[in-house]
């Protein structure tokens, strides 16, 4: 019987934590395959959140870090500097890259850090509880925006993609989602190409996923990403910001 | 006055806000988040200002700003964001300025885990930050003092011109017991230091940059004399069945509810065992412990750490008896735990 | 400190099981005892394990947890593994067979049954079948009587649609008329 479809081997047998319809379990799983496609399993160091990701560790089938709130470019700077050849990346949340982490991701951007940062913008902080996020929408409700998010109050949501895109250093900047289908396809070539900068030694690389958090928008999956498309994508639009060519 | 049932975390922000509080700043953390959530809420009602900063480092500075101003302002996180708070505490403890700063504290070190600890006991008394400096620190042991402290915080805060923490391990604040609502508090002193825009006086400097060596000396000088002066009158304690005991338990916090219960149910086995409960961690109540060595001829330090605190008890003991150490990580122990361990540490000095 | 009782609620993330521990200490303060509700949970946002004990005292409540609690409520099959063997000495067992594929394994709890979610299915949805658990855990239990509890929904329930009252009190009366029957 010939296989057509397996569990990739970057991810673990552990079942994960998630709640139903989290998009984590998909972005977990490109790229996983992105890793093994590019046959980069054992070359591969991955550094996890503060955030529901936090686990991430027990779920990748490779060597993984854990890092303090928004400290993983920095540590991922730590570990490239001194393993050149070797595949980093960081996979954050909007807390943990978009606020308290916002000096050490512009930062690794500018110096052009030759690591790949995976990016899961789902407007809200999921982990402690469902408060406000710097990427969440205007009139947006959250426990910390409870009378919906105002721009007079709190300013406007960040558009991390274009923000970092404006760097010099950064090499390779997009902007994905993974609401659909034909959305995942994409979402992977992107993220493989994101790989691709960093083991081309072309610099810094991010892919900004955009994803669902049914739990804390008090939504069900399908509406999640229906919610998703219909307020999100507008908001933050998908394509590549910037592309630094071999 | 009726009973209100509330968490303890949102009974401490109430207490807050019933205190003249004006201000949060903060960032979410478990388990102190509902801290954050309710100021969210209600800030917006009432007209004062709530602000979910980009870290715990901005948080605290945006207190410092707040405070300078002569506000009651405030901030609350757990471990390792107090620990990315220490140098603004530091600033803002030579600045002389009084705000609140709250640890819903959980396990550590590192990112730890999320269950209550008590373990950032020598991180709160030892100032935390860098410099000679102290804050005084208050451990409260149920929802209704988590309302209480918060309102007695601002009042030494502003006496004394010094941060105020309340330290509260994570089941306190997630508990929910009856809370009688306290009156607001309408008195407030005077801050003439504060800067707000000198129209008719001279400029205010509020700095903690002293580069002549002689001043900063001085500088020292005279923030000593204010901790002399907190230590001279504000220690707080309080006696559980300690006047004839022979074993003398000492514990903080929600763990101290959990020795009183322990301790009730050892004495009907015979045992005469008390418990001296600190109420301010900083200055710590040496004089009670003191006092109970006279007598006493065991005591044990129960906390949710490795051993923190027990340094302190064995200073105020100075050597007129053993001090012992009992602790748990990751949990509160029951009572019917601690209810064994005092009875097999007495046994094993032969007290019954 | 006889007159102090302590409940547990033992379920999943998500199954309500930290609400009815709720709804029984607003119960018991509104007859006027001194009360606890203390919560314990794990970092998932849903599934892992919840569970609350509720201490009812007329004296002052010191410690508002134990290691063995006189009477649990249990809504799933991981809480019965975890807690069965805790519970006091000839205390009380009340367990959702719905959920629970095993019978208890102690012989000295007093033991009451309820496939909560098949009744919840069959009358009204899974959305009161916390509440009618608790109807009649309150007709057996003698912490606060069913009078006193009624007498409270519109208080504990301030602020929700009236529609949404008489649900939970309906819900609340079948659980009660439930364990008449049945415990």
């Amino acid at each position: 019987m010939k296989t057509v479809a397996q569990r990739p081997q970057s991810l673990t047998e552990v079942k994960t934590h998630y709640c139903p319809g989290c998009t984590h379990g998909i972005i977990h799983r490109i790229v996983a395959e992105c890793m093994d496609d590019m046959n980069m399993r054992e070359n591969a160091i991955g550094i996890c959140p503060v955030g529901c990701a936090v686990l991430a560790y027990d779920y990748f089938n490779f060597d993984m870090l854990e890092a303090a709130h928004g400290r993983a470019p920095a540590i991922a700077t730590g570990i490239k500097r001194i393993l050149p050849d070797r595949c980093i990346f960081t996979y954050q949340g909007d807390g943990d890259l978009a606020s308290i982490g916002m000096g050490e991701i512009v930062h690794a951007s500018a110096r052009s850090e030759n690591i790949t940062v995976i990016f899961v913008n789902n407007s809200i902080y999921g982990m402690t509880g469902g408060q406000m996020a710097p990427t969440t929408l205007l009139g947006q409700v959250t426990t910390t925006s409870p009378y919906g998010r105002k721009k007079e109050d709190t300013g406007f949501p960040v558009r991390m993609a274009e923000l970092l895109a404006t760097n010099e250093g950064s090499a390779y900047i997009s902007r994905v989602a993974v609401n659909n289908p034909a959305n995942v396809i994409k979402a992977k070539k992107s993220i493989k190409k994101a790989f691709q900068t960093q083991m081309n030694g072309l610099g810094f690389s991010m892919v900004e996923i955009l994803s669902t958090c049914p739990t804390n928008w008090g939504l069900g999956p399908v509406e999640a990403l229906e919610w998703l498309e219909n307020n999100m994508i507008p908001y933050y639009p998908l394509g590549e910001f910037k592309v630094k060519e071999a | 006055m009726d009973r209100v049932l509330m968490k303890g975390n949102e009974a401490l922000a109430e207490g807050a806000l019933i205190g003249g509080c004006v201000a949060f700043f903060g960032y979410p953390i478990t388990p102190s988040s509902e801290i954050a959530e309710y100021m969210a809420r209600k800030f917006p009602l009432l007209g004062g200002t709530f602000v979910q900063a980009e870290s715990e480092l901005a948080a605290i500075n945006m207190v410092y700003g707040g405070a300078s101003t002569g506000a009651r302002v405030m901030t609350a996180s757990s471990g390792p964001g107090i620990s990315l708070k220490s140098e603004g505490i530091s600033f803002i403890a030579e600045a002389e300025l009084p705000c609140l700063i709250v640890n819903v504290s959980r396990g550590g070190p590192g990112l730890g885990g999320i269950q209550p600890a008590q373990s950032d006991y020598y991180q709160a008394t030892r100032g935390g930050g860098h410099g000679d400096y102290h804050i005084i620190v208050l451990a409260p042991s149920s929802v209704q003092e988590m309302m209480d402290f918060a309102i007695t915080a601002f009042d030494l805060a502003d006496k004394h011109r010094t941060p105020v923490m309340i330290m509260a391990e994570g089941t306190l604040g997630q508990m929910m017991e009856p809370v009688e609502v306290r009156p607001k508090v309408t008195e407030f002193v005077d801050k003439p230091w504060a800067i707000g825009g000198c129209k008719g006086r001279k400029p205010n400097i509020v700095n903690t940059l002293h580069l002549d060596p002689d001043f900063l000396e001085y500088r020292n000088h005279v923030l000593a004399q204010k901790y002399a002066s907190i230590k001279a009158q504000e220690p707080r304690a309080e006696n559980f069945m300690t006047e004839d005991a022979d074993l003398v338990v000492v514990a903080f916090g929600l763990m101290s509810r959990i020795v009183k219960k322990a301790i009730i149910e050892v004495r009907k086995q015979g045992y005469k065992v008390g418990l001296i409960r600190p109420i301010t961690l900083w200055p710590f109540p040496a004089e009670p412990i003191s006092q109970a060595a006279e007598k006493a001829k065991l005591f044990l330090s129960v906390e949710i750490s490795m051993g923190q605190m027990i340094d302190d008890v064995r200073l105020a003991v100075n050597g007129r008896a053993p001090v012992e150490f009992y602790g748990r990580i990751g949990m509160v122990p029951s009572p019917e735990e601690i209810g064994r361990e005092i009875m097999a540490v007495a046994q094993k000095e032969g007290l019954k | 400190m006889s007159s102090e009782q302590q409940v547990l609620f033992a379920g999943f993330g998500g199954q309500g099981v930290l609400s009815m521990g709720k709804f029984l200490t607003h119960a018991a303060m509104g007859v006027g005892k001194n009360v606890s509700w203390l919560p314990a949970y794990g970092a998932e946002m849903r599934g892992g394990t919840a569970n609350c004990l509720v201490t009812i005292s007329d004296g002052e409540i010191y410690s508002p947890l134990t290691e063995n609690p006189a009477t649990a409520i249990i809504l799933n099959r991981p809480s019965l593994d975890r807690f069965e063997s805790k519970i006091k000495p000839n205390g009380t067992l009340i367990m959702n067979t719905s959920l629970i594929d095993r019978p208890p394994v102690r012989k000295d709890l007093c033991i009451f049954q309820m496939p909560v979610n098949q009744i919840a299915d069959e009358h009204g949805g899974s959305k009161i079948a916390n509440m009618i658990l608790l109807g009649a855990c309150i007709q057996k239990m003698t912490l606060v009587t069913v009078e006193q509890t009624l007498s409270l929904f519109e208080l504990i329930f301030a602020g929700k649609k009236p529609g949404v009252i008489d649900k939970n009190k309906e819900a609340f009366l079948f659980g009660v008329d439930y364990a008449a029957r049945n415990w």
